[in-house]
C-alpha cells in the first residue's frame, strides 16, 4: 500500500473528525504567526514513531517544521561507552543489555561483533531480567544500561532491590532536561518550542522544564502519543510562540502531573548522580549523564573491573563513518534526507550511524516508513 | 524507550502484581509507583516496573489508542515497542526481539 493511503486509512481509525479539526487549527495558528517557516522539536522516539506511522507530517502546514531531536537514549549512547561494553565482553564478562545496543558501533566494533567472535551476550528488556540472568549463574554479569530516565528509574530500583553479588551495572542512561539546553544554545539553532515526552515526564513532573523555560524564553507542551496527542501538543506549542509569553503546558494530564512520581524520582536521585558527559554526535552535555553514586560502587562496573580499551582501539576504524550525519540529525540542524549515505550504504541490516539501529532513531524510522515520511512530497 | 503500556492489576502480592495486558497476563513490579495500587486499578507499565497508577475515570481514554496498536495486522516499530513491553516482562528472549 502506497504510504499516503495506508496513513490516511489509519487517521480514519479514531475520531477522524477530531483530527482534521485540530490539522486546520493547526495550519491557522501557524498561519496568523506571519512568518514561516517555525521549527519546533521533540525529544522522543516514540512521538517520531507516532508522527511517521500515522503520516502525521501530511498534515502539518508548510510553515511548521517538527524535527526530532536527541530523543533516541540508544542513538546518543557514546563510542566510548559502547567501547568498554564491548570490552569487557571480550574480557570474558557476561554483558546483558537491551536488542537495540547490539548493532550500536563503538570506535571499531559493536557487541554484536564480539558475540560474533564469542563473546556472551544476553539480550534482555530490562534491568530486572539482567538481575535474573545473574541469579542464574555464577559468572560475572554487567548490565549495560541505556535510556532516559523513565528507564534509569528501572535500573535504580533493581540496584536497591539487593542485587546478586555477581550483578554490576555500565551506566549509559541519560538524563533530558540538560540536553534541551544544549539544543537551545546551539549556535544558529531554529528551535522556538519543545514537545516534551509523556512518560518521561510521568517521571520528572512537568514543572522540571520550567527553569528551562525560564532561562531560554522557550515554552515546552507536554504531550501524550497518541496522533490526536501530537496534534493537539503542537497546536498549543504554536499558541505558546504567537503570545511570545513562554510557559510550560500539559497537554497530557492524565498521566503527568506537575511533580511528577516523586516514589520514582526519590529512588532515581538515590542511586545516580548526574554528570557531565558527552553525547554521540551532539556535544558535552553537563549533567546529562546518569553515574551511580559511591555507596553503589560495588555495583559500578566502571569500578569493579579494570576496562582495558587497548584492544578495541587498536583495530582500524569502521568504514564510511566520517560521512555519517547522525549527529546534525539529532541537533536538529540536518534531516536524514541530506545524508548521503542514508537508505544507500547506510541501512538497517549494515547501519553505519546509531540513528540506523535502534526503533527511536530518525533515520531507522524514517527508512522503515518509506524513507520520506514527509507524504506532502509524494502526493 | 518512552512509551509505557497501560494494564489492569488483577492481583497483588507484595511487590508484584498481575496485570492483564489486553488479554496476556505479566508481572509487573510495584517498587516506583506513584500511589498504592489495589486489584482493579490501571497501571501504566515500562520495562517491567509500573510507573503510574493512572485515574480510573481516564483508563478507557489511555487503553484506547493500544488496543489500535495492538489491533493491526501490520508490524511496524511502534507496535513491536508495544508487544516488547508486554510480553518482555517475562523471560529473556532472542538477539532480535529487544528494544529499549
Amino acid at each position: 500500500m502506497d504510504p499516503s493511503e495506508q496513513a490516511r486509512r489509519e487517521l480514519k481509525f479514531r475520531d477522524p473528525g477530531k483530527g482534521r479539526a485540530l490539522a486546520a487549527t493547526l495550519a491557522r495558528v501557524v498561519a496568523d504567526l506571519g512568518r514561516a517557516p517555525v521549527a519546533v522539536m521533540h525529544v522522543c522516539g516514540s512521538h517520531e514513531q507516532a508522527i511517521a506511522k500515522f503520516g502525521l507530517r501530511a498534515t502539518f502546514p508548510k510553515g511548521l517544521d517538527v524535527i526530532m531531536g536527541p530523543g533516541c537514549p540508544v542513538c546518543v549512547t557514546d563510542v566510548p561507552e559502547v567501547d568498554e561494553a564491548v570490552a569487557l565482553a571480550e574480557q570474558g564478562v557476561r554483558v546483558a543489555t537491551y536488542g537495540d545496543m547490539l548493532r550500536v558501533p563503538g570506535s571499531a566494533a559493536s557487541l554484536a561483533d564480539a558475540q560474533a567472535e564469542g563473546a556472551s551476550i544476553d539480550v534482555v528488556y530490562g534491568a530486572a531480567q539482567a538481575v535474573e540472568v545473574a541469579r542464574r549463574t555464577e559468572d560475572e554479569v554487567v548490565f549495560f544500561a541505556s535510556g532516559f530516565e523513565t528507564t534509569a528509574v528501572a535500573t535504580a530500583a533493581v540496584l536497591l532491590g539487593h542485587p546478586p553479588t555477581n550483578f554490576s551495572v555500565l551506566s549509559a542512561h541519560k538524563y533530558i532536561p540538560p540536553v534541551m539546553e544544549i539544543v537551545a544554545e546551539m549556535p544558529g539553532t531554529r528551535i522556538e518550542g519543545f514537545l516534551a515526552a509523556g512518560h518521561a515526564a510521568t517521571i520528572t513532573g512537568w514543572g522540571v522544564f520550567e527553569p528551562f523555560v525560564e532561562r531560554h524564553g522557550i515554552p515546552v507542551v507536554v504531550a501524550g502519543f497518541e496522533p490526536l496527542d501530537i496534534l493537539a501538543g503542537l497546536v498549543k506549542l504554536v499558541d505558546l510562540i504567537a503570545e511570545g509569553r513562554p510557559r510550560v503546558e500539559n497537554m497530557y494530564p492524565r498521566c503527568v502531573t506537575r511533580d511528577g512520581n516523586r516514589n520514582a524520582q526519590e529512588r532515581l536521585w538515590r542511586v545516580f548522580r548526574p554528570t557531565g558527559g558527552c553525547w554521540r554526535g551532539i556535544a558535552h552535555v553537563p549533567n546529562g549523564n546518569l553515574r551511580l553514586r559511591d555507596e553503589f560502587a560495588e555495583f559500578d562496573a566502571r569500578r569493579r573491573f579494570t576496562i582495558d580499551l587497548r584492544g578495541v582501539r587498536m583495530r582500524s576504524p569502521r568504514a564510511l563513518v566520517d560521512q555519517c550525519r547522525c549527529g546534525e540529525i539529532m541537533s536538529g540542524t540536518a534531516s536524514p534526507r541530506d545524508c548521503r549515505l542514508f537508505g544507500r550504504e547506510c541501512v538497517p541490516e549494515t547501519p553505519v550511524g546509531a540513528c540506523m539501529v535502534s526503533s527511536e532513531g530518525t533515520c531507522k524510522i524514517w527508512h522503515q516508513y518509506g524513507g520520506h515520511p514527509d507524504l506532502r512530497s509524494r502526493a | 524507550m518512552c512509551l509505557g503500556v497501560p494494564g489492569k492489576v488483577l492481583e497483588v502480592q507484595g511487590n508484584v502484581a498481575v496485570v492483564d495486558f489486553f488479554g496476556l497476563r505479566r508481572p509487573v513490579l510495584l517498587d516506583v509507583v506513584d500511589e498504592p495500587v489495589a486489584p482493579g486499578d490501571f497501571v501504566l507499565n515500562h520495562v517491567g516496573y509500573a510507573i503510574r497508577r493512572i485515574p480510573p475515570d481516564q483508563a478507557q481514554a489511555t487503553l484506547a489508542f493500544y488496543e489500535q496498536l495492538l489491533g493491526e495486522a501490520a508490524e511496524d516499530a511502534m507496535a513491536a515497542d508495544v508487544r516488547g513491553e508486554i510480553t518482555g516482562t517475562g523471560e529473556p528472549k532472542g538477539p532480535d526481539d529487544g528494544s529499549v
